[in-house]
């Protein structure tokens, strides 16, 4: 089957069952097009197909009042949202990889709970509600699916690397799906039991994965015609619903190798449990742990860009500001504590007029609604980590330890890690922005080291991944790792004097981005020396292992927030 | 949402289903907070609750859901009145609809009247709705902070006050807050975790038969909610039975000083804070041998629910990667010894 059939085989399942949600991976072209336009073919031309904007905000998506209508009536009008008007059928997600959790969180609702549940604007108001989610991703780097949404979209077509040529012809058309529409289908127990054990072994926690899964199988079989699920459906239904997932779920054990278990066959592999940390880099945690200064990120967080005003400690990797960031949902208050948000304001007016009388819009204080914006805080650290070399045990284990003591004082002060390891030849993210200190924990105890020292590959990558941050409207902060003791340039090649200088390039191309960072030198202290010139360049903090004086960090420390 | 899925057909799941049925049996324990995996069937679980609550004599016609007989902490309306008629109404178990704005939480003024008969009345909101009932958030953690504190402050003074719009209202709002969440999309604020008495971890079980189980009562479930239905009846009218008596039985349940004392020791021994975590065990322990027709409890119960009274209120060590739960394994290992 070529990946374009397999692709049309999901758009018609998705016909026929829309509620089995859809998620596209693919940018845009030709095929994507294409797919779009024959999908769109095979639902009935009424039906509704709703596009909702991303940012979209809750007046439009759950509904509220309308301001028009009220305005005219002299009493409060209730309009629909878009999760209320595309019942019976299709909300498209355009860019669904950057939908806010927030968003996700209420179509997630909707779809579960078949209804849309209206409390604001004064009206208390439920609508009926079905629909199937088409999820447009087009994510290119580490953005992804917000989980609430991903989990419960069944269906995964990647159209990556297919063209125009690509295109086959139809297989189904309307008529197809209409008529195994009316097809009910049986699927006995083995069928369940099969899913279930498979999606098990692909590492998907999840159980929604094999109910859809199944869901999936009996429309295949309908699709073809047949009263009841036969092997072949199951196993296109796992190509279409589960394969892809266990590759694409970050949070999954990778993908087992094993071909997928016969029939019955159920009495062992569950998940994987998390991996353990031996117990002798446990010793050289506790020993590196003692060596960290206390609360070293705290002091760097205070850098000059990120202070700020403001109540400490709340909640959150974010906090409300008044000015800056993402805007937050209008709410009644003061002038004083935020800005004006004025056409939420006459919103909250309109109904009144009526009642207040006169000729020209009367707005009170009751009426002020004020806009506040969602401020992502502080920092998300980039541990930028070497783990080459012959030293790698040693070293991997005080960077271990570094880290996590870091880790600790993100947790303390609920920012984000993310973790980007070099060696040998290249660089790799090994762990994308998370706040889960329990999966950082993880990943940090399965790095594996040894290998060249490709430095520059590194801080080039975690530049790149400091920058992404930053257009997210997040604060990122470089941590690097290392003994300074490059010999790899960024081709590849063991050539240490070229790889040397790539290294001071990258590390200015992090001054020249104004990101701050932090460079910690794990040399031994007669090699010291190349770390300190990188920090130079970097414009970074620069502290030698184990941490001798401390005082001197905080001078640095003030020394750098005064600049 | 027209039928909700049984209760009793929920496969394994035993903390959640165990803290539920608790908080239904004495509201006072203070809450349910769900954290864990998605698709485990935490919001089923919620939504199942309500077919189990026994039924409450309530004031007809009231907004609240008065209690006739009660004296105190009724609405303006009940406490004037003299001889209520009431009839039997089923709790409810109230969803907070995610984006929900003050107003329509708290109670607003009534605009169509206002605006029809220049009357000054005041509409409640869902926190009347839920009074004597369960207000249940999903993804608590995606929750406005202004409104979380609100609902947590509320959910312990059993009163909510409205000052908006020229109306100046009380009325009663003694419910049982329900959270639940998936700790991916980040984690509670520490000073909200031990305001909710009872707090489960819920995991996806990870052995294969369970696993399969759920998905076959799931599946069957969708495709015939009814007759699924009738299927567990039977079972569903035990429990909730079984619920009720309870309720009249709590009571009668005698609570012995050294269970009092075992429980001060756990508290100590984990570290908990304040003198919350105590209460709450001890009040929980009463519940759970009302629940089980016992007359007394000791030991047993305490240590079947210890972790759940107690995991949200140690502090937290972010080091600790073997987790609250083992931490209040340990302390019971060093108690019970």
């Amino acid at each position: 089957m070529t990946p374009w059939a397999r692709a049309a085989r999901a758009a018609a399942l998705f016909a026929l069952d829309p509620s089995l949600g859809l998620w596209l991976r693919a940018g845009h072209g030709p095929a994507r097009d294409a797919f779009l336009d024959y999908l769109r073919s095979l639902f009935a031309p009424a039906t509704p197909w709703r596009k909702a904007p991303l940012g979209v905000g809750d007046d439009r998506l759950l509904g509220g009042l309308d301001v028009a209508a009220t305005l005219s009536a002299g009493r409060p009008v209730v309009q629909a949202g878009l999760l209320a008007e595309v019942d019976g059928g299709v909300l498209v997600l355009p860019m669904a990889e950057r939908t806010a959790a927030s968003a996700a969180g209420r179509i997630a609702a909707a779809i579960d709970r078949g209804i849309v549940a209206l409390a604001r604007d004064g009206f208390a108001k439920e609508w009926p509600t079905h629909f199937g989610v088409l999820a447009l991703d087009e994510g290119m780097d580490d953005e992804a699916l917000p989980a609430a949404l991903a989990d419960r979209l069944a269906l995964v077509v990647d159209l990556g690397g297919l063209g125009a040529r690509d295109v086959e012809p139809a297989e189904y058309l309307l008529e197809d799906v209409e008529s195994a529409r009316a097809l009910a289908v049986e699927a006995d127990g083995g069928a369940a039991a099969t899913l279930t054990a498979l999606a098990a072994r692909c590492g998907i926690v999840s159980l929604r994965a094999p109910l859809f899964a199944l869901r999936a199988a009996r429309g295949l079989a309908a699709l073809a015609g047949r009263a009841e699920v036969a092997d072949p459906d199951l196993a296109q239904a796992a190509a279409l619903t589960l394969a892809p997932r266990a590759l694409t779920s970050p949070e999954s054990s990778p993908p087992d190798a094993h071909p997928p278990p016969p029939e019955g066959e159920d009495e062992d592999a569950p998940p994987d449990p998390p991996q353990e940390i031996d117990p002798q880099d446990e010793i050289v945690l506790a020993a590196v742990l003692a060596a960290l200064p206390q609360g070293l990120l705290e002091r760097l967080g205070d850098l000059p860009s990120a202070r700020k005003a403001g109540s400490a400690g709340k909640s959150g990797a974010s906090r409300v500001t008044r000015r800056r960031g993402r805007p937050m949902e209008p709410r009644a208050g003061s002038l004083r504590d935020g800005r004006l948000a004025l056409l939420a304001t006459l919103r909250a007016a309109a109904p009144w007029q009526k009642l207040r009388g006169g000729t020209s819009l009367r707005i009170t204080a009751d009426d002020i609604r004020i806009r506040r914006f969602h401020e992502k805080r502080g920092t998300v650290a980039v541990f930028v980590v070497d783990a080459s070399g012959s030293q790698a045990a040693r070293r991997l284990g005080e960077v271990k330890g570094a880290v996590e003591r870091l880790l600790a004082d993100c947790y303390v002060r609920r920012d984000s890690v993310a973790l980007v390891a070099f060696r040998g030849k290249g660089a790799e993210i090994v762990l994308p922005p998370t706040r889960s200190l329990a999966r950082a924990r993880r990943t940090l105890a399965g790095l594996p080291g040894g290998g060249g020292t490709p430095l520059a590959s590194g801080l080039a990558l975690g530049l790149e991944l400091a920058e992404r941050i930053q257009r997210k409207g997040e604060t990122p902060l470089i941590v690097l790792l290392t003994d300074g003791r490059a010999n790899i340039a960024r081709d590849g090649l063991a050539e240490r004097e070229r790889a040397g200088a790539e290294a001071i390039t990258a590390a200015k191309a992090v001054r020249v981005a104004g990101v701050k960072a932090l460079a910690i030198d794990s040399a031994a202290p007669s090699r010291r020396g190349d770390v300190r010139e990188l920090a130079q360049a970097m414009g970074a903090l620069y502290v030698p292992l184990p941490f001798a004086d401390s005082s001197a960090i905080n001078r640095a420390v003030r020394a750098a927030a005064e600049a | 949402m027209s039928e909700p899925f049984p209760f009793t057909a929920i496969v394994g799941q035993d903390d959640m289903k165990l803290a539920l049925i608790l908080a239904a049996i004495d509201p006072s324990i203070g809450g349910v907070l769900a954290f864990g995996d998605r698709g485990a069937g935490k919001s089923t679980a919620v939504r199942a609750l309500a077919a189990l609550l026994p039924e409450i004599r309530v004031v007809v016609g009231c907004p609240y859901q008065c209690d006739p007989k009660a004296v105190a902490g009724l609405c303006e309306a009940c406490g004037k009145g003299a001889k209520p008629k009431s009839e039997t109404s089923a709790p409810r178990v109230v969803d907070l609809p995610l984006g929900a704005t003050e107003d329509r939480v708290v109670g607003a003024l009534d605009l169509e009247r206002a605006l029809a008969s220049g009357e000054r009345r005041f509409e409640p909101g869902l926190l009347a709705r839920a009074n004597r009932g369960f207000l249940y958030i999903d993804e608590v953690n995606l929750l406005e902070d202004h409104l979380v504190d609100l609902l947590l402050d509320v959910a312990a003074s059993g009163v909510n006050v409205v000052e908006r719009e020229g109306l100046s209202v009380r009325h009663p709002a003694r419910l049982v807050l329900i959270g639940s969440g998936n700790p991916e999309e980040g984690e509670l604020r520490p000073q909200l975790l031990d305001r909710f008495g009872l707090s489960v971890e819920v995991r996806t079980p990870s052995d294969i038969p369970t696993r399969i189980e759920v998905v076959k009562r799931r599946d069957r479930f969708d495709r015939d909610p009814a007759a699924f239905g009738a299927e567990f009846a039977s079972e569903q009218r035990k429990l909730r039975k079984q619920i009720s008596h309870a309720r009249d039985a709590l009571g009668a349940v005698e609570t012995p000083d050294a269970a009092i004392e075992r429980a001060a020791q756990l508290c100590v021994a984990v570290g908990a804070d304040g003198l919350r975590g105590e209460l709450t065990l001890i009040r929980a322990a009463r519940a759970l041998a009302a629940f089980e027709g016992g007359k007394s409890f000791g030991d047993a119960e305490l240590k079947r629910l210890a972790p759940m009274t107690l995991s949200h209120r140690l502090r937290r060590n972010p080091l600790d990667d073997a987790g609250s739960g083992a931490r209040v394994a340990r302390a019971m290992e060093d108690v019970f010894a």
